[in-house]
């Protein structure tokens, strides 16, 4: 079998084994057995896509061209990874708290969702990834190309072919685990693992190839250090400058590339990982560096001159005849185009499917997000296409390049087009000032500059135009030449293009966001993004499903009741056919719950609470607005309910009131009904007896028969005047009363009724104290029914008044319109549970002194009414005082 | 409604002086934030270095970069594994703000 043939079937084999290892991963995952698939060493490992074909092949190729400059490429990173604490922390923790998806999604979200910015940062981020893929591609056909030369001593034919079949395999499997599920966290177990694999790969093989080449070729440690030195790599010899730019133009690049966010950030799942990559990747870093300058040192000497620098790695082994060091090597190349590439697809795919794609066919369907499996099977349709689209690009720029530029270049160009975004980065998580307009401005001068210095001249070697802007300047403009803008001429290009960029996007950044005033969502992202650690109660781990479902069943006990929640998480999990009383919590089960919790808290509420628990993830200021409203429509509610409680509440208490006086009422009718039969049977007794005796008795003396007859006869008046009585109070109390209005002085009705009561009165005399001044008070009025009651109010005080002597005090006072009169007298007064009902019919205040049936005082009520006054007790600590308001003009209603 | 409390709390006034293992956590977080400033340091040690022929040899560069790198990484790996146990402890207060 021939070399280049079994070269490949170990890469066919590999990739299979690639496939299987992915698979599995995904299937561990979907079981819930990922524990291991979580541990920071596959973080870690992870992070290796770092270290791309460009670094495995193309680090030899730079130390052959330009000494220990490649070690910038990695002390970039490494120095961020020691710096985890300021930046990379914060980064990983607005990531997993606001549920970042991508670069452009945190970039956007930060400056207030804003769409613009999410675009620009795509499109930057597809050009500088382009050539990239394309470094990719190109350096996996080279490499198949130097077992091509070995066994048949030319170059292949199929370069192009190559790179086609390469590209095509790869974007088959990322579309196939890349897609797979479109989880909300983004997060690819399958595609993490086999990225680990290949990291595990490609440190092997060039640590093999190293240490091979160190004791294998040189012989030993001392002599391949005497050898270096001894080479034209031997003196130590770097630009200062060009140093301390392209190690930060490394550090930048390993925040900013999209594969690098996608792997520090979204498929992050714990931030306690970041600790121990903290230490542990630098090391990676190191050891991946480490023999690259004994690589670069023997392939010089040992291969013939002018064979490919950035190809030793594979063609030295390869020259001592070590066939399987060399597979193994092709391998690790093979691995880190490989792992970058598909990472950078499903990267880009998210970005350009999230903020491209689906807002375009949103907008042009019209229809709003309201079929979620719609709008699901779109977005993975979108994520596939994105990718074949990324990879064909990739593909496009290897074949128009045409793979002649030094592998280097190229890389160095894409890392500078994605630093772009390192300005605007920054200020975001650090600076609340910082707006969307101000990073907006910032980003279309940095990128203008990149394309124009950079990116344009990378690719346009070949065209008159772009020559004729490095020579001479766009429209001949001598300072805006290409590599010299400004005029400032001499830099090493790439320093040129960071210094121009980064220098003047910071600044227009800067002052644009300055001058320029945020909208309330962006400043409230702002102050989210910035103030991140206080916002956010400590890293939430990824907890698994059983301790979220155990959370969420404590959460939902609390609001819908025990055994309500038991009964609905039982009958989840019976759905779901688990064999537990907890359910997995999927988006149907928490769709169901929220529902079931929004009946108690509020749709809003009962979406926030679920996500709180489930995602960690932020809640939306939309979110926060319908809890308010919820939260205002139910202390609205309580308020109308706790006004009708009150309401309820007095009336209760009145018709109480009511009752007591009806109870009391019934007592006293029923007493009076005892009374008045009574009254009735007392004198109809007499009258009986004494009219017997009157017919029985013949020889009666004409005095007693006088006597006896009188007898009757005041018995029966007493009888005919308690009639009179009643058929007065019904009258009175009908309404069907004539009055019959006179004129006169109200002294004189006193005098009368003081005269007509003190005549009829028993024996105690009655002491009135009046003031005759006050009294001549001209009244218009049914007079007679006035001195009705004069004549009742003084007989009651006559009959009830235990004062001694009694005495009786009439005041009288005038307002407007009214007179007011006042009978006070010196007794004990009236109980205070008799008083309000003196002036219910058959009352009686005191039943030591049976005078009457009761009714004076109700018929006395029943006239001042008549006559529109009002009559009253009122308490008072000397007596019973019964005031009287009257108006002086009777007016016929 | 409890979960959402602690975003409107009113930050509440901490401590002015700090028990023994908390004072601990607190430096141990103050040498993480200081060891890329460090590294930043020693690998730009070797640009004040004279160069071309009269300028170490480049054995002694790479045992010198090399010696950093292993150093600051077992160095970081220290303060990172010891902080383990902060970061549970001190979720909310991680500011950078602390008391002393």
């Amino acid at each position: 079998m021939s070399q280049l043939n079994l070269v490949i079937i170990v890469c066919l084999g590999y990739v299979l084994s690639l496939f299987l290892v992915a698979f599995f991963a995904e299937r561990a995952a979907a079981q819930g057995r990922a524990g291991w698939l979580r541990s920071p060493i596959v973080y870690t490992l992870s992070l290796s896509i770092y270290c791309t074909a460009w670094t495995f092949y193309g680090a030899v190729g730079n130390a052959a061209r330009s000494g220990l400059e490649y070690l910038t490429i990695y002390i970039g990173p490494t120095i961020v990874m020691f710096g985890w604490w300021w930046l990379l922390r914060k980064l990983v923790r607005i990531g997993r708290t606001q549920r970042i998806t991508s670069l452009a999604d945190l970039v956007s979200a930060r400056f207030g969702k804003s769409n613009a910015l999410a675009i620009g940062l795509t499109i930057l981020a597809v050009i500088g990834t382009t050539p990239y893929i394309a470094l990719q591609l190109q350096s996996v056909t080279q490499s198949f190309e130097v077992f091509a030369v070995a066994e048949f001593g030319q170059r292949g034919e199929n370069s192009a072919q190559t790179g086609f079949w390469v590209a095509l395999g790869l974007g088959l499997f990322t579309v196939l685990f890349g897609t797979r599920n479109l989880d909300v966290n983004e997060r690819h177990h399958g595609v993490v693992m086999a990225i680990a694999v290949e990291a595990v790969v490609k440190l092997t093989a060039l640590l093999a190839v190293g240490i091979f080449v160190v004791w294998g070729l040189a012989g030993g440690l001392t002599e391949t250090l005497a050898r270096i030195d001894a080479s034209e790599l031997g003196r130590w010899d770097v630009r200062p400058g060009r140093w301390a730019g392209l190690t930060l133009l490394a550090a930048a690049a390993f925040m900013c590339l999209p594969r690098m966010f996608q792997v520090l950030v979204v498929e992050n799942e714990d931030e306690g990982h970041l600790r121990t990559a903290s230490w542990a990747f630098p090391l990676y870093l190191m050891l991946m560096s480490l023999f690259v300058v004994p690589i670069a040192v023997l392939g010089l000497e040992s291969m013939p001159a002018g064979s490919n620098p950035d190809m030793f790695v594979l063609s030295v082994p390869l020259s001592q005849g070590q066939n399987g060091l060399a597979i193994f090597s092709f391998l690790g190349g093979f691995s880190s185009a490989t792992s970058m590439v598909i990472v950078a697809a499903i990267a880009l795919s998210t970005m350009v499917s999230n903020h491209i794609v689906m807002p375009i066919w949103l907008h042009s369907t019209g229809s709003g997000a309201s079929f979620s499996g719609d709008v699901r099977d779109v977005v993975i349709l979108a994520r596939r296409l994105s990718i074949l689209g990324v990879l064909f690009l990739g593909y496009l720029y290897f074949r128009v390049s045409g793979g002649g530029t030094a592998l280097t270049t190229i890389g160095l160009v894409s890392f500078a087009g994605i630093t772009q975004v390192l300005p605007i980065l920054i200020g975001g998580i650090f600076w609340r000032g910082a707006t969307r307009i101000g990073a907006l401005s910032g980003l279309a001068v940095g990128s203008a500059i990149w394309l124009y210095t950079s990116f344009l001249p990378s690719i346009g070697s070949g065209f008159a135009f772009f020559e004729a802007l490095q020579s001479d300047g766009l429209w001949g403009m001598s300072w805006l030449r290409t590599d010299a803008l400004f005029g400032i001429e001499g830099m090493d290009p790439i320093l040129h293009t960071l210094l121009w960029s980064l220098s003047l996007s910071t600044i227009t950044f800067l002052i644009v966001s300055l001058i320029t005033f945020p909208s309330p969502l962006e400043r409230l992202q702002g102050a989210q993004f910035v103030n991140i650690f206080q916002h956010t109660a400590g890293p939430r781990g990824w907890s698994g499903g059983t301790a979220q479902s155990e959370d969420l069943m404590v959460m939902a006990q609390r609001i819908l009741g025990a055994n309500e929640a038991v009964a609905l998480f039982e009958r989840e999990a019976r759905m779901q056919g688990a064999t537990g009383s907890l359910p997995e919590t999927n988006p149907e089960f928490l769709e169901r719950l929220e529902r079931e919790l929004s009946g108690s808290v509020g749709a809003a509420t009962a979406h926030a609470m679920v996500g709180q628990i489930v995602g960690g993830m932020q809640v939306s200021v939309h979110d926060l607005m319908a809890v308010a409203d919820e939260t205002a429509q139910m202390m609205e509610y309580s308020s109308k309910l706790e006004a009708q409680s009150d309401e309820l509440t007095r009336t209760a208490r009145k018709l109480r009131e009511a009752n007591t006086k009806l109870t009391r009422l019934s007592v006293q009718k029923d007493a009076f009904l005892s009374q008045i039969s009574h009254e009735l049977r007392t004198p109809m007794t007499s009258v009986r007896a004494f009219s017997e005796i009157l017919r029985d008795t013949s020889e009666l003396s004409q005095e007693d028969h006088t006597r006896y007859a009188s007898i009757i006869h005041d018995e029966a008046i007493r009888l005919t005047r308690l009639l009179d009585d009643l058929l007065d109070l019904s009258v009175l109390e009908n309404g069907q009363v004539t009055l019959n209005r006179c004129d006169g002085w109200l002294y004189e009705l006193l005098d009368r009724a003081a005269a007509t009561a003190q005549g009829a009165g028993s024996a105690q005399d009655l002491d009135i104290r009046r003031t005759k001044s006050d009294e001549e008070v001209w009244l218009s009025t049914d007079l007679d029914r006035l001195t009705q009651v004069f004549i009742n109010l003084i007989g009651n005080a006559h009959k009830y008044c235990d004062g001694d002597p009694p005495k009786m005090w009439i005041r009288v006072s005038q307002d407007a319109d009214q007179v007011i009169l006042e009978f006070a007298d010196n007794g004990s007064g009236i109980a205070p549970e008799s008083r309000e009902l003196v002036f219910e019919k058959f009352a009686r205040v005191a039943d030591q002194k049976a005078g009457g049936a009761g009714l004076g005082l109700a018929i006395c009520r029943q006239i001042v009414r008549s006559l529109g006054g009002e009559i009253r007790y009122v308490s008072s600590d000397t007596g019973a005082v019964f005031q009287m308001n009257l108006p002086v003009t009777l007016r016929f209603s | 409604m409890n979960d959402l409390e602690p975003h409107s709390a009113a930050p509440q006034r901490e401590p002015l002086f700090l028990e023994r293992d908390t004072y601990r956590r607190r430096r141990l977080m103050d040498a993480a934030g200081l060891l890329p400033f460090v590294v930043v340091f020693l690998f730009s040690i070797p640009l004040l270095w004279s160069r071309g022929d009269e300028g170490p040899a480049v054995s002694v560069v790479i045992f010198y970069i090399f010696g950093v790198w292993l150093v600051m990484a077992i160095v970081t790996a220290i303060v990172s594994i010891r902080l383990r146990d902060t970061t549970r402890v001190l979720q909310d207060d991680m500011t950078g703000h602390a008391p002393e």
